[in-house]
């Protein structure tokens, strides 16, 4: 069982996935704010490769992926990062991390997600891209760009062959018939996008419930967690409302900006809404 | 040998295969969010663009309003000059002074009939952004134009038209800030309005069905060249097509009824910039790899790591990072031949013209023009170049060089 069929097993509601941007906002605060999340209480990570074009992105995630450009990241530097995130090297007492700053390097156990878009991807070569996902030990891939023909045809094998889940992004613009489709060519969860936007915008979340209702109506068989314009506990609560948790971006990405300590900035950001 | 075997499943030179692809390039790369605007197009375009109504006010509108058809001129002077026979095809004396309307107005009338009442597009040097800002004023449409800061302020003329044509005009501050941004501007504008919004891109390049739909609007060039030829030299059928690229759309509607004429040499220029390996350029085909941008895969200038470089061009519109996948796929396959100028070559072109035939031609026209000089022709031989925009847009960089 994949590591997200896992949680989900275990945990059914409320599923809370953040998204950061590797590699800002300094090249090195990958891990810092991984082990920030995971300490904090979030169940998944999604891992942003950042990219010079990001469609379907607003101007704090733009910025923030920009930012990290600037400090160096790329695909190649961020696998080097995550080469033994999934192993600790600290000192634990029977296997269970210390508390505290002493169990600061604990090793990362939560799924984590990477999300970016085709181009780099490509760049880097699709099936090596998928191959050292894997074994550094990624659990799943959402890449908002690689259309569904493409996947069925060409990629969607490669990313099966090493183990990894795709999730295909749902906006209420979507038709039934498309959702079903995605759904079954989805693993790990189906994202529904709450409206029609990049990221980062504010929408009225009124009109979000009546979409979500419908999707739990359609018996789909992913989990489904809600992303775009979940900032703080109550659009969190109202997404939990009708889906088994949401996804939080632009948001934590401005709770990192300027932020002194990582750890901290996570926590006080985290304990306002799980 | 020009391979000609293009299997069904792969596309033809003409049209992309049902996914949109021209051999290895095109597609549809988009995010979800733009699924049911693009896939509501890609059912529908074709069906409105042959319906005898739109077709009859298509036609009235390029007659009537934009002044079609566009004159093939002999350019006596400037064929003595190369001894050879050159033909200028006149797109600069469209309304607004480029090939740019002949799609904008084709795209506006598809968008009333997809029931769209805000028009978005971007704009490079503007040619674009006031073609469709001129016919949205034209239908009584709201149009916002976005374009990149740095061309904001080195095509002014062509803001000021489109503001008092009534458009808004965007500054496109992200990235490079020319019309790669402008783009992604425009694209983040749609997705955020789905429903009332029409996006008019304004060359052969983006998500499927877009690179074919501009290529069939701007097509009426090359369905005149035809006709006018067998005029002037008793044969359809020329040596050479040349046109610039930038995107290329231009050159696709240039190019288009030659594209099966495997006699016709087709010649894309594309902008050099201070040199093609200068890392100051916009030459795709030369420094592009296989990669995504703006919906569609082709060739991309990119860096090692897959991030898209900023191009450079003297010429706002060719300053762009990409080009349609018709043209990858003409590149590829051998079927087009790929030359670049520069933009020292491009302005000694644009005032060799001024002064052989007394036309000021935009700057992105210069490039197809500045290639001359690296053709062998033969005397007999016809060349068609195609005039895609006339010059006063550019005023004041040729200034700078008088
Ligand atoms: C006069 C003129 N020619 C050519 C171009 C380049 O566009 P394309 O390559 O799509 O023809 C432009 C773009 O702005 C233009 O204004």
């Amino acid at each position: 069982m994949s590591r997200i069929k896992e949680l989900f097993s275990k945990k059914a509601s409320r599923v809370l996935n953040v998204y950061c941007t590797a590699g800002y906002p300094q090249l090195e605060s990958t891990l810092t704010i991984m082990r920030a999340l995971q300490s904090a209480g979030a169940d998944i990570i999604e891992l942003g490769m950042p990219y010079s074009d990001p469609l379907a992105d607003g101007p704090v995630i733009q910025a923030s992926g920009l930012h990290a450009l600037e400090n160096g990241m790329t695909i190649a530097v961020l696998f080097e990062q995550l080469r033994n995130f999934r192993s600790s090297f600290t000192p634990s007492v029977q296997g269970t991390p210390l508390e505290g700053d002493a169990g600061g390097d604990e090793a990362i156990s939560i799924p984590v997600i990477l999300m970016g878009y085709m181009n780099p991807v490509l760049q880097y070569g699709f099936e090596k891209f998928c191959a050292d996902a894997a074994a550094v030990g990624i659990d799943g891939l959402i890449l908002p760009d690689l259309p569904q023909h493409e996947f069925e045809t060409e990629y969607g094998a490669i990313i099966k062959e090493y183990g990894l889940d795709f999730i295909f992004l749902v906006t209420p613009e979507t038709s039934d018939a498309r959702i079903k489709e995605l759904d079954a060519l989805s693993s790990g969860f189906l994202y529904a996008v709450s409206s029609s936007s990049t990221t980062g915008k504010d929408k009225d979340f009124g009109a979000v419930e009546a979409y979500l209702q419908k999707l739990q109506g359609l018996h789909l068989t992913n989990p489904v967690l809600v992303g775009f314009g979940i900032k703080d506990k109550q659009t969190f609560d109202a997404a939990c409302r009708h889906a088994n948790g949401a996804i939080i971006g632009t948001a934590y990405i401005k709770a990192l900006e300027g932020a002194e300590d990582i750890k901290v900035a996570t926590k006080a950001f985290l304990n306002g809404i799980v | 040998m020009i391979n000609t075997t293009v299997s069904l499943n792969r596309g033809t030179y003409k049209q992309p295969n049902i996914f949109g692809y021209y051999g290895n390039y095109g597609g549809a790369y988009i995010p979800e969010m733009l699924h049911r605007n693009v896939e509501e197009l890609k059912a529908r375009y074709l069906e409105i663009m042959y319906e005898p109504a739109f077709q009859q006010e298509f036609q009235d509108l390029l007659r009537d309003y934009v002044g079609r058809p566009t004159p093939l001129f002999y350019a006596k002077r400037l064929s003595e000059q190369y001894k050879t026979r050159i033909y200028l095809k006149r797109e600069d004396l469209n309304h607004t002074g480029a090939h740019k309307i002949n799609n904008a107005i084709g795209q506006v009338l598809l968008a009333q009939r997809l029931g769209k009442k805000r028009i978005i597009a971007e704009t490079g040097a503007g040619q674009h952004g006031v073609a469709t800002a001129t016919v949205c004023a034209l239908m009584g449409l709201e149009c916002i134009v976005y374009m990149g800061i740095k061309d904001i302020e080195r095509q002014a003329p062509n803001v000021a038209r489109m503001k008092m044509l009534g458009a808004t005009v965007v500054p496109a501050e992200s990235g490079s800030q020319t019309l790669k941004d402008a783009t992604n501007e425009a694209i983040r504008d749609w997705i955020n309005n789905p429903e009332n919004t029409h996006y008019i891109i304004g060359s052969v390049v983006g998500p499927h069905p877009y690179p074919d739909m501009v290529a069939r609007f701007q097509s009426v060039i090359s369905e005149e060249t035809r006709k006018q030829l067998k005029e002037h030299t008793g044969s359809e059928l020329p040596d050479y097509v040349m046109a610039c690229v930038g995107g290329g759309s231009n050159a696709a509607g240039a190019f288009y009824h030659f594209l099966d004429e495997l006699s016709v040499k087709l010649v894309a220029v594309e902008a050099a910039g201070h040199g093609v390996n200068s890392g100051m350029s916009a030459a795709t085909t030369q420094l592009g790899k296989p990669g995504v941008l703006h919906g569609s895969k082709s060739l991309v200038m990119q860096t090692a790591d897959g991030q898209v470089v900023e191009p450079h061009s003297i010429s706002a519109g060719l300053d762009y990072p990409g080009i349609g996948p018709l043209h990858a796929h003409l590149f590829e396959s051998g079927r087009g031949i790929f030359l670049s100028a520069t933009d020292d070559e491009a302005l000694e072109a644009a005032f060799e013209l001024s002064k052989l035939e007394g036309i000021i031609p935009a700057l992105e026209t210069s490039h197809a023009l500045a290639a001359l000089k690296q053709m062998t022709f033969k005397p007999t031989d016809t060349v068609v170049i195609c005039l895609s925009g006339r010059g006063d847009k550019d005023l004041a960089t040729y200034m700078k060089s008088i």
